[in-house]
């Protein structure tokens, strides 16, 4: 791996004529930046006694604040083999993510609050991106028993999840959203029926029957979003949805924040790009969780995206190795690989939708920042947590050109747009192209 | 689409689906099974086709007839076969799919024949088999099952000379059926005008008008003037739990009965891919009566899977 050399004493810097994108004021205007003691200590001019240390040129560049991921998973601990905190760290560092939360499915799952500071602690080491657990919602993620959430609170989480692995029980559920709701503490659901699901792995549609795959329907989507939202009018629980895949779960996710419901959601960038029909002759790089669904869903998510009914953009990054993929459909692993491809797909949403880059921003990195718990802006004071990259070039998706150690993504060999140049963390520079 | 069965000249190089397969190469196949047919009902049992080539037969899944016709076929062209009954020895000590195929290469296989419980694990090993050799699939899931379609082809062309002015009907688990799927793609390609789907809602997959089919639910309604009707096994963990109450309540409504073969064209055909549940998908005097063709179609598919196996061995020989 090509390590980049990174300064990491306090310098006072200062970022020279880049276009500075606020997504949270949805400014955009080109002037100097400077920083200092780890937060932004000025915009256009010096703050008195400023003295840089250190400078970016940034002619030519946006300025914008850090992406904030909502759902990556780093593999650490239990699946080294896959990937490595160092190695998603610096992945993300060089997509221009600044923020990550982890989901908790990870073995043992994050549901002990001292596996938490210890993963916490394992990332400060690296000290490139920062790092947001997010606990388990049960213990073992077993569905059975809740964890202990004050505690695991305490030791850094900022909501809590089951991952992937439904809870089948709804007592359970139920009783989990009240416990929360007493803490006021968020939930992030997967909107999915286990038992609509079966075996199923493509979305059942015209082109899993084509192709002889176990269909998921998407009433496993929108009977889950029915069973939430119902929980959480009667227990007054805050409820992110996880990667909502259908345009009809979005229909509902719509007409609950209609009636006033806590409810926010993402979706993953993948599903805003492909569907169904992209898997082609059963490549299990298109293998996903939820499925890649039918070309009217895909729509209806880029329209929930415009109209504010999707929240947030994530990249769901799963790093598999080829043994993973290797295999009959069905049997391959789901996910792919995203830190990397983050803001150039958002970036192509964008460009193709018609969205301005202050607007398409915030879906990656102000909005999930606020549901992490801190402010992402361009303002003074604000925590120079910053992505500095090249809205024009261009650069080609290969395994070498990506950092992270999961190379499968269906966008291998996409020539895309956006290329980030300096990554800074706390006003440190973490990564430079 | 890209069609990894095809070579840059268009060629058979291998046989995965009958989706997507021109006209031509299905007619070619059924012509070259019609010249077998011929030498055999001759007398003639031996060709020096594949002589010196190795043949495997891969079963990942349980299966004696299509294995044993593929056997017959591959040894009349005068292969080496090879049968694994993968089931029982390297996946389940660990090894991966991919692995047992480079394994058998190294052991000089010219030629595999697959069936697996996954759809899309023939296009699997022919992404990755080396340059120059044949993936035939026997059988992938619920996906594909080509030398069946064709087989059944063989057999329609056999008893009724053309395909353009038919209606055929498919009658039961069509959901599960690889069968269904690619009969429904040959015909359609082959020319058939009228393509009918009979099952219970819980045995149909979603969409599947987008195949170019007409969906029935009534036997009655499906089976009317129609030529040629297919039948398909019901496999029996199916029969009851949430896809179907009970065989009685199945067979009831669809199975194949005299009583309900009237509704179909006086001269109509029957087939079945076999084995044959009795009494469960199809009657006894139906299966054993004169409108059933499923012996002859068994007797054919010996010379289908020759011809497909001579076919793609041919077009990849010429690119080594």
């Amino acid at each position: 791996m090509n390590k980049t050399k990174i300064t990491r004493t306090m310098k006072q810097i200062v970022i020279r004529n880049g276009r500075l994108i606020d997504p949270l004021h949805g400014t955009d205007t080109v002037a100097d930046l400077f920083i200092a003691e780890g937060k932004i200590a000025g915009i256009g001019a010096a703050p008195a006694g400023f003295v840089a240390e250190d400078a970016i040129d940034a002619t030519g560049l946006v300025v914008t604040t850090g992406l904030v991921d909502l759902a990556a998973r780093l593999r650490e601990p239990g699946f080294e083999y896959k990937a490595t905190l160092e190695s998603e760290m610096a992945a993300a560092v060089a997509g221009g993510v600044t923020s990550i939360c982890c989901p908790p499915d990870t073995d043992p799952p994050l549901d002990e609050p001292g596996l938490v500071t210890m993963l916490r602690q394992r990332a400060k080491n690296h000290d490139l991106a920062r790092l947001y657990p997010v606990g388990a919602l049960t213990v073992g993620l077993k569905g059975r028993q809740i964890t202990e959430m004050a505690q695991l609170r305490e030791a850094g989480c900022v909501a809590f999840s089951q991952g992937d692995v439904p809870i089948a029980d709804l007592q359970v559920l139920y009783r989990a959203m009240q416990y929360a709701a007493n803490f006021g503490f968020a939930l992030r659901l997967r909107p999915e029926e286990a038992s609509l699901v079966n075996d199923g792995v493509a979305h059942d549609g015209e082109y899993a029957s084509r192709l002889g795959l176990t269909g998921i329907p998407v009433v496993a989507e929108t009977i889950a979003i029915a069973q939430i939202t119902q929980l959480m009018r009667a227990t007054g629980c805050r409820v992110h949805l996880a990667r909502v895949s259908s345009g009809a779960g979005v229909a509902m996710v719509r007409e609950a924040k209609q009636h006033g419901l806590p409810l926010t959601c993402d979706v993953d960038i993948n599903h805003v790009h492909l569907a169904d029909v992209d898997i082609g002759y059963f490549n299990s790089q298109y293998r996903f969780d939820p499925p890649l669904r039918g070309v009217r869903d895909r729509d209806a998510i880029v329209a929930g995206l415009l109209d504010g009914t999707i929240d947030v953009i994530c990249s769901d990054h799963s790093p598999v190795d080829d043994d993973g993929k290797l295999l009959p459909f069905a049997e391959a692993e789901r996910g792919a690989t995203g830190l990397e491809l983050l803001l150039p797909l958002t970036l192509a949403w964008a460009e193709r939708a018609g969205v301005s880059l202050p607007q398409a921003l915030a879906k990656v990195s102000s909005t999930p920042a606020a549901m992490v718990g801190f402010e992402a802006s361009l303002s003074v004071g604000a925590r120079a947590d910053l992505t500095v990259f090249d809205p024009g070039a261009s650069w080609q998706v290969t395994t070498d050109a990506l950092k992270s150690q999961g190379k499968n993504t269906p966008f291998l060999g996409y020539e895309l747009k956006g290329k980030v140049r300096h990554t800074l963390v706390k006003g440190k520079r973490v990564f430079d192209a | 689409m890209y069609n990894p069965q095809l070579n840059a000249q268009g060629e058979l190089v291998h046989l995965l689906t009958t989706e997507g397969l021109p006209r031509r190469i299905l007619t070619q196949i059924l012509d070259r099974a019609g010249e077998f047919m011929a030498e055999v009902d001759a007398g003639n049992k031996k060709f020096p086709t594949l002589a010196g080539r190795s043949v495997f037969n891969l079963f990942f899944e349980n299966s004696t007839r299509t294995r044993t016709t593929f056997e017959i076929a591959a040894k009349r062209l005068s292969a080496d076969v090879t049968s694994l009954n993968i089931q029982a020895s390297s996946t389940a000590k660990g090894e991966t799919l991919l692995d047992t195929i480079h394994n058998l290469e190294a052991m000089g296989a010219d030629l595999f024949v697959v069936r697996h419980a996954q759809s899309g694990a023939a296009h699997l090993i022919a992404e990755h088999v080396k340059p120059g050799i044949a993936v035939v699939n026997a059988g992938d899931g619920r996906h594909a099952h080509p030398t069946q379609a064709l087989l059944d082809m063989y057999t329609i062309r056999h008893y009724k000379g053309d395909f353009t002015n038919l209606r055929v009907a498919i009658v039961g688990d069509i959901l599960h059926s690889r069968v269904a799927r690619s009969q429904i793609h040959a015909l359609s390609t082959l020319g058939c005008p009228e393509i009918r789907v009979i099952a219970p809602k819980t045995l149909l997959p979603t969409g599947i008008e987008s195949l170019g089919v007409h969906v029935y639910h009534d036997m009655a309604e499906g089976l009317r003037d129609v030529d040629v009707v297919a039948m398909l096994r019901l496999q029996n963990e199916r029969m009851s739990g949430a896809y179907l109450p009970s065989t009685q309540e199945f067979f009831k409504h669809y199975g194949l009965t005299e009583e309900k073969l009237a509704y179909a064209k006086p001269d109509a055909i029957v087939m079945h891919p076999g084995p044959m549940n009795r009494g469960v998908e199809i009657d006894s005097a139906v299966a054993d009566g004169e409108r059933a063709v499923i012996l002859p179609q068994v007797t054919f598919g010996i010379v289908v899977r020759m011809a497909v196996m001579e076919i793609v061995a041919n077009n990849q020989q010429q690119a080594r």
